[in-house]
C-alpha cells in the first residue's frame, strides 16, 4: 500500500523517461532480407518441378530470354519450360501473393474486422459465377483466350457494385453493413453458380467452379501478367501512401472525424481500390484463400500495428509465401497438381488458430 | 470569443435531440455541459468534433462555420476525446499519441524532433510516459483514457472537447485531469456526470434537458437545489465547500424523485 504523500506525486516512482526503447525491427534490414529471400525463392521455384533445372542453368535461361541471347538446340525444351511455363507462373504467384496480402490489410482496417479477407465482400463468388457463366455459354468471345478471366472480373465487379449499393447509407459505408451485405451476396452468387452447374451438368463447368473457388496459377501466361502487375503495384503503392489514414481509421469513425479523416470518402476510395484489385487477381488465379487473412496478422505480430510498416512488409512476405505454396501444390503429388487453396488453407488454418490463441496478440479486444 | 454553438439543432428520425442550443466558449474558458442521460450532451459535442452534421444552426470557430471547413482544418483547431475508447489494432501508446499529429502532417510524413518532444511532454503530463512501448489493448480503462487525452493535447488544438473524460479514472487522475484542463490555456467544452467535480473545474456550467439549454452561468448560480430537482429529478442539498466555497451537491439514496418521461 502506498502512503498518501507518495500517491500525490506518482511521478516519483515512474521509471525515468525511457529512451524510445523496444524500437520496432529496423525496416531497411527487414526489407533487404525479405527481398533477398524472395529473389532466391523465385529462382528456386522456377527451377524446381517435374523437370528440375539447377539454379545456375535457370539463371542462364532467364538471362538469355531477357537479353535475347542464344541457347543451344539441346536446351530448347528446358528453356521452354523455364521461360514459357514456370517463369510467368512464379511471377504471377509473386504478384497475387503480394496483392492479396496488402488488400487483406486494407480490408481489415476498412471493415474493422479481424476476420475479414479480400473475399469477405463477396468478390470471389461473383468471379466464380461469372467465369462459369462464360465457360458454359461461350460468351465474351471478343476476349479470346481471356474470355473466362474477363467473365470472372466482370462477375467480381458486379458483386462489388451490388454490395456497395446495398450497404450505402446516410453515414456512408458502415463496416458492419459492408460485411453482412458481402456475406449475403456471397451466398446469393454461390446459389447462382450451383444453379448453372446443376442445369449444365458437364465436367467442364464443375472443374471451372473448382478452379475458381480453390484458385491456382496453372493457367498463368505472359499475356495476363502486365495487367495484374500494374494493378498490384498501383494498389500496394497507393495503400502504403494512405498508411497513416488507415491507422486513424482503426481508431474508429468518431475519432477519425476529430483527427481530420473523412471516413465516408476514405472508405469509399478503399472499397473501389480493393475491389478492383481483388477482381483482377481473382480473374487470373481464382479465389486463393487464407493468404489475405493470415498474412496481415503475421506481419502485424512481427513489425507492430502501424500500417506504414505493415504495408511495407506484407507484400514481400505474401509473395514469398505464395511462391512456396504454389511450388508445393505442383510438386507434392506430381504429376497431378493440388488446388492451391488446399495448400494455403492447410498452412493458414493452423497458423491462424495458434495466432488467435496466443496470449498478447490482441485484435479488437481480449 | 472562440467556439460558438449558434442555435444548434440536431433532428434524427423526426426526433429533436438538440434544439436551438446557443452557447459560447470564450478563450481559455472551461465550460461544463451537464444534464441527465439522453439530454443531448454527446450529440452536441459530436457536432463540434465533426462526427455529426447539425440539421440546423451552426458551430462556429473564430466566426467560421465548421461545416464549410475541410475536416483537416477543423481538426487542427479542435481536438476531441470521444466515448469511443477502443482501437481495433494493438498500436503502442507512443504510436497512438503520435496519431494526434495526423491533421498537421501530409501522408506518411515523419514526426519532426519538435513533434516527438511534444508527444513526450503530453505523455508525461498525462502520466503515461512509462507506458510508451506498451500495446494500447493491454491497458486498463483509465490508462487508455489518459493516453487518448495525451493524443488530443498533441493535436495542439485551440479548443478541446471531452465527452465524459473522467470515465474509468481513479480519483487522483480525475482531479489531475480536470486541473490540467483548467490550466491548459485552451477553450474547453466538457461533459461531466460528477456535479461536484464540474463545480470545481468549470468556469461556466450549461445545463441541458431534453436537448434544450435550461440554465447557464457560473457554477454558484447554476447549481441550485431547485434546478437540480427540475433537471435531474433529485432532491439535493447544495452547500459551499468548506475550504474553497465552491458549491457542492449532497444527496443520499432517498434523494431520487419520480420524473415524467423516461428518466425515472
Amino acid at each position: 500500500m502506498r502512503s498518501l504523500p507518495e500517491a500525490a506525486v506518482p511521478d516519483a516512482d515512474d521509471p525515468p523517461p525511457a529512451t524510445p526503447s523496444a524500437t520496432p525491427p529496423a525496416m531497411p534490414l527487414i526489407v533487404a532480407l525479405l527481398a533477398g529471400v524472395l529473389a532466391v525463392s523465385v529462382l528456386l521455384a522456377i527451377g524446381l518441378g517435374a523437370a528440375t533445372v539447377p539454379p545456375g542453368e535457370t539463371l542462364r535461361f532467364l538471362w538469355a530470354a531477357v537479353t535475347g541471347g542464344s541457347i543451344t538446340a539441346g536446351d530448347v525444351t528446358a528453356y521452354q519450360i523455364i521461360w514459357q511455363v514456370r517463369a510467368p507462373r512464379v511471377l504471377l504467384a509473386v504478384l497475387v501473393g503480394a496483392g492479396l496480402s496488402v488488400v487483406g490489410v486494407a480490408i481489415q482496417a476498412m471493415v474493422r474486422n479481424a476476420l475479414a479477407d479480400p473475399f469477405v465482400l463477396g468478390v470471389s463468388s461473383g468471379a466464380s459465377a461469372g467465369a462459369v457463366l462464360v465457360s458454359v455459354t461461350g460468351a465474351l468471345t471478343a476476349f479470346g483466350i481471356y474470355a473466362v478471366s474477363a467473365g470472372a472480373f466482370l462477375g467480381a465487379l458486379l458483386v462489388s457494385a451490388l454490395v456497395y449499393l446495398a450497404s450505402r447509407g446516410a453515414g456512408g459505408l458502415t463496416p458492419l453493413r459492408l460485411v453482412l451485405t458481402g456475406v449475403a451476396m456471397a451466398f446469393g452468387f454461390q446459389a447462382v453458380m450451383s444453379l448453372i452447374v446443376y442445369f449444365v451438368p458437364d465436367g467442364e463447368s464443375t472443374s471451372t467452379v473448382l478452379f475458381w473457388s480453390m484458385g491456382g496459377f496453372g493457367a498463368a501466361t505472359w499475356g495476363a501478367l502486365p495487367v495484374v502487375a500494374v494493378v498490384t503495384v498501383v494498389t500496394a503503392v497507393a495503400l502504403r501512401r494512405f498508411a497513416r489514414g488507415l491507422d486513424v481509421l482503426a481508431l474508429g469513425d468518431e475519432t477519425s472525424a476529430s483527427l481530420g479523416v473523412d471516413t465516408v470518402r476514405f472508405r469509399r476510395g478503399l472499397f473501389v481500390l480493393t475491389s478492383l484489385a481483388t477482381g483482377a487477381m481473382v480473374a487470373v488465379s481464382g479465389a486463393i484463400g487464407f493468404v489475405g487473412l493470415v498474412m496481415p496478422h503475421l506481419v502485424r505480430l512481427w513489425v507492430g500495428a502501424a500500417h506504414v510498416r505493415v504495408l511495407t512488409v506484407a507484400p514481400l512476405a505474401g509473395a514469398i509465401f505464395m511462391v512456396w505454396a504454389d511450388l508445393v501444390a505442383r510438386t507434392l503429388v506430381a504429376p497431378r497438381e493440388l488446388p492451391l487453396g488446399v495448400i494455403t488453407a492447410l498452412v493458414g488454418v493452423p497458423v491462424f488458430v495458434v495466432l488467435l490463441r496466443r496470449r498478447g496478440y490482441l485484435f479488437g479486444g481480449r | 470569443m472562440s467556439l460558438i454553438l449558434d442555435d444548434l439543432s440536431v433532428t434524427m428520425d423526426g426526433t429533436a435531440i438538440v434544439e436551438n442550443l446557443a452557447l459560447a466558449v470564450e478563450a481559455r474558458q472551461v465550460v461544463g455541459l451537464i444534464g441527465p442521460n439522453g439530454s443531448g450532451k454527446t450529440t452536441a459535442l459530436r457536432c463540434v468534433y465533426r462526427a455529426l452534421r447539425p440539421t440546423g444552426g451552426a458551430v462556429r470557430i473564430d466566426g467560421q462555420d465548421l461545416s464549410r471547413m475541410p475536416l483537416r482544418d477543423s481538426a487542427r483547431r479542435i481536438a476531441a476525446l470521444t466515448q469511443e475508447g477502443r482501437a481495433d489494432l494493438d498500436f503502442t501508446v507512443e504510436e497512438i499519441v503520435a496519431l494526434g499529429r495526423a491533421p498537421h502532417l501530409r501522408g506518411n510524413q515523419a514526426l519532426s524532433a519538435r513533434e516527438r518532444e511534444l508527444c513526450r511532454r503530453a505523455m508525461a503530463q498525462m502520466e503515461v510516459l512509462h507506458l510508451a512501448d506498451r500495446g494500447v489493448l493491454s491497458l486498463s480503462g483509465g490508462e487508455r483514457q489518459r493516453v487518448l487525452v495525451a493524443r488530443a493535447l498533441v493535436q495542439e488544438p485551440r479548443v478541446l472537447v471531452l465527452d465524459e473524460p473522467t470515465n474509468h479514472l481513479d480519483l487522483h487522475h480525475q482531479i489531475r485531469l480536470l486541473s490540467m484542463l483548467k490550466d491548459a490555456g485552451l477553450s474547453v467544452l466538457v461533459t461531466l456526470h460528477d456535479l461536484n467535480l464540474a463545480a470545481s473545474a468549470c468556469d461556466r456550467l450549461a445545463v441541458l434537458s431534453r436537448g434544450a439549454l435550461v440554465a447557464y452561468g457560473p457554477p454558484a448560480d447554476v447549481l441550485t437545489a431547485e434546478l437540480l430537482r427540475e433537471a435531474f429529478g433529485v432532491e439535493v442539498s447544495v452547500v459551499p465547500h468548506p475550504l474553497t466555497g465552491v458549491p457542492q451537491v449532497l444527496y443520499d439514496l432517498g434523494s431520487a424523485t419520480t420524473m415524467e418521461g423516461n428518466h425515472a
